[in-house]
């Protein structure tokens, strides 16, 4: 079954328009519970208390305040949060078209992807084709739902996905780090922890890895409903090796063993 | 208590996870830290007089607030019918991912496609100038791959790359490949051949803007700089403006506790050698710090106020727990 779009919205490009539609390419498969008060499992409620008083407060009396960094508060009604909103739009601006991988996959936040607005099958295609061969990802820009968005446009799979970004101050960076001087290695241990790491590498195959833990949730979920038992799986205990240098021996037996 | 709520006001300089990180039968003890911050400046939450307010769970039939230790996971397996899943029977339907990161197998940082990547995270390593953990590090960076497991966090399973980058390693996890959508599962149609000429006025537009860098000014949050503007102005004229006099200030929070973040990274980082903080992770603190740890922040809170600790309003549990052991 087709999805649904979320969002429509016109990519500009000089005078090119290209009218598209915005569809989640992420699909949400976790088991997702609920929290319940345990005594008479109904679900709980969230309220705001005054935490002095311990008083709820009703959501209508609810105001929201900028923390200055004195700690003093300023109070901010909701005309006054409405004067900063963004104004509406349907625009994609693309701002740069970078050479792949010039964005960090670490600003990605999440994945949409475009299919192309009623009539607009012949831009819609021009573009792909265009961006195929410009081979770059664009940097685009725009709003949707009042909330300005940054976003990375390139084709996966032959199709244009665009995927939101976070925004600068969003990642903290180790880039700034002045790391301590480490304890010595010796290059003995360098070479042992290379040598590992070459036997263990392949390319990637996202196929190979299933969320096997998603199903026993499940299944544990249908037996406990059914008024049956869990049998519990006791945690292994493994061996501690306090020796960097022996522990990088005996794991590099191990894995010839196993080749 | 599982605790879904992300929330900023609940925020703790805490590890999501803590574990081992196994590389054959090296094994390196670490802690997870989340290493991007919400979304824009946060705002509080406060009553019509400027109180801050607190976020806390209700129950609807008894009509009261509920201490942490009173709620559970519930699953809905009919309407309005609940299957209760304790925490401990999360955990153990897998113990061994729930307590190991195992790395199994090695890829090149640049093969996994970047619609995988979902969140980060820093490892902090749990012993002070853990040479393991310098050794992976320094490996992984200088060959350019990123390990790959699945481990159980929080009652899901979390498919993740462990990537070295400025002697740091990371833990991001990554989607798992039933979670991404292919153009055909959306339903996106068949692509008819392209208009060259059209394809060529696209192409010129395109040129224009190419550039090599990603121009990282423009990932700035500008609602944020708007908010600040409206902000200054009100207090320029000191409209609405309410004095937190013996508060210390929330906001800084965040971002302090990124600095304090990085301190810790720092410290564990280092080698043996004792500094000043050393007598506060010392065996008879650790006692004090752990049936504190315990307590529910509600009774942290009730405590401070019994020992009239100012600002406890707006202190999270760290800071309560903080507080109340400076004070004892």
């Amino acid at each position: 079954m087709a999805a649904r779009a979320i969002w429509k919205g016109i990519i500009r490009l000089g005078d090119v328009k290209v009218p598209v539609k915005l569809y989640a390419s992420v699909e949400d498969r976790s088991t997702h519970f609920r929290l319940l008060h345990r005594k008479d499992r109904v679900p709980v409620r969230q309220a705001m208390i005054n935490p002095e008083t311990q008083e709820v407060v009703p959501y209508e009396k609810v105001r929201r305040a900028f923390v200055t960094a004195e700690g003093d508060l300023v109070l901010l009604n909701d005309e006054e949060l409405e004067t900063i909103e963004p104004p509406s739009s349907r625009t994609i601006h693309i701002l740069q078209l970078l050479p792949p991988r010039a964005i960090d996959h670490r600003w990605y936040v999440r994945p949409y992807f475009l299919g192309p607005d009623e009539g607009s099958d012949g831009i819609y295609a021009a573009f792909i084709g265009a961006l195929q061969k410009e081979g770059r990802e664009a940097l685009t820009r725009w709003v949707m739902r009042k909330k300005e968005y940054l976003g990375s446009l390139r084709l996966v799979a032959g199709y244009p996905m665009m995927t939101v970004l976070r925004h600068s101050h969003q990642v903290a960076s180790t880039e700034d780090l002045q790391l301590p001087e480490g304890p010595k290695l010796a290059s003995k241990e360098i070479d042992m922890a290379r040598s590992l790491m070459d036997m263990l590498t392949a390319d990637f195959k996202p196929s190979d890895y299933r969320d096997e833990y998603r199903a026993r949730v499940q299944e544990l979920i249908a037996v406990k409903s059914s008024g049956g038992k869990v049998k519990k799986i006791p945690l292994r205990k493994k061996p501690k090796t306090d020796d960097l240098q022996s522990a990088l021996e005996a794991s590099l037996r191990q894995e010839r063993k196993r080749a | 208590m599982p605790d879904d709520d992300d929330g900023d006001q609940t925020r703790e300089l805490r590890g999501f996870w803590s574990g081992n990180i196994a590389f054959g039968l090296v094994s390196v003890p670490v802690s997870l830290f989340s290493a991007s911050r919400a979304g824009g400046v946060s705002l509080r939450m406060v009553d019509e007089d400027g109180t801050p307010l607190q976020r806390r769970y209700f129950c609807s039939k008894e009509e009261r607030l509920l201490e942490s230790d009173e709620i559970v996971r519930g699953y809905e397996v009919d309407e309005d019918r609940f299957v209760v899943i304790e925490d401990d029977e999360l955990e153990a339907i897998s113990p061994d991912k729930s307590r190991e990161i195992k790395l199994e197998n090695f890829v090149g940082v640049s093969d996994i496609d970047p619609a995988y990547f979902e969140r980060a995270y820093f490892l902090v390593p749990d012993e002070d100038g853990s040479r393991p953990y310098w050794l992976l590090a320094r490996v992984m960076e200088e060959t350019g791959r990123a390990g790959i497991a699945t481990f159980v966090m929080r009652g899901k399973e979390y498919l993740v790359a462990i990537i070295a980058q400025h002697g740091i390693l990371r833990a991001e996890t990554l989607r798992f490949h039933d979670e991404l959508r292919k153009p055909e599962q959306v339903g996106l149609p068949g692509i008819a051949k392209p208009d060259s000429k059209l394809v060529s006025s696209i192409l010129r537009a395109m040129r224009k803007l190419r550039a090599k860098t990603l121009d990282e000014d423009s990932l700035t949050d500008e609602y944020s700089s708007r908010l600040e503007k409206l902000v200054q102005g009100k207090m320029r004229k000191g409209k609405d403006v309410v004095k937190a006099p013996d508060d210390i200030g929330p906001s800084e929070r965040e971002s302090a506790e990124i600095i304090d973040l990085m301190q810790v990274l720092k410290d564990r980082m280092r080698g043996k050698e004792k500094d000043s903080s050393a007598s506060r992770t010392g065996e008879g603190a650790k006692t004090k710090r752990s049936t504190l740890d315990e307590r529910s922040k509600e009774a942290l809170y009730k405590r401070a106020r019994a020992l009239k600790i100012k600002g406890r309003s707006s202190m999270n549990k760290q800071q309560l727990i903080d507080a109340i052991r400076d004070e004892a």
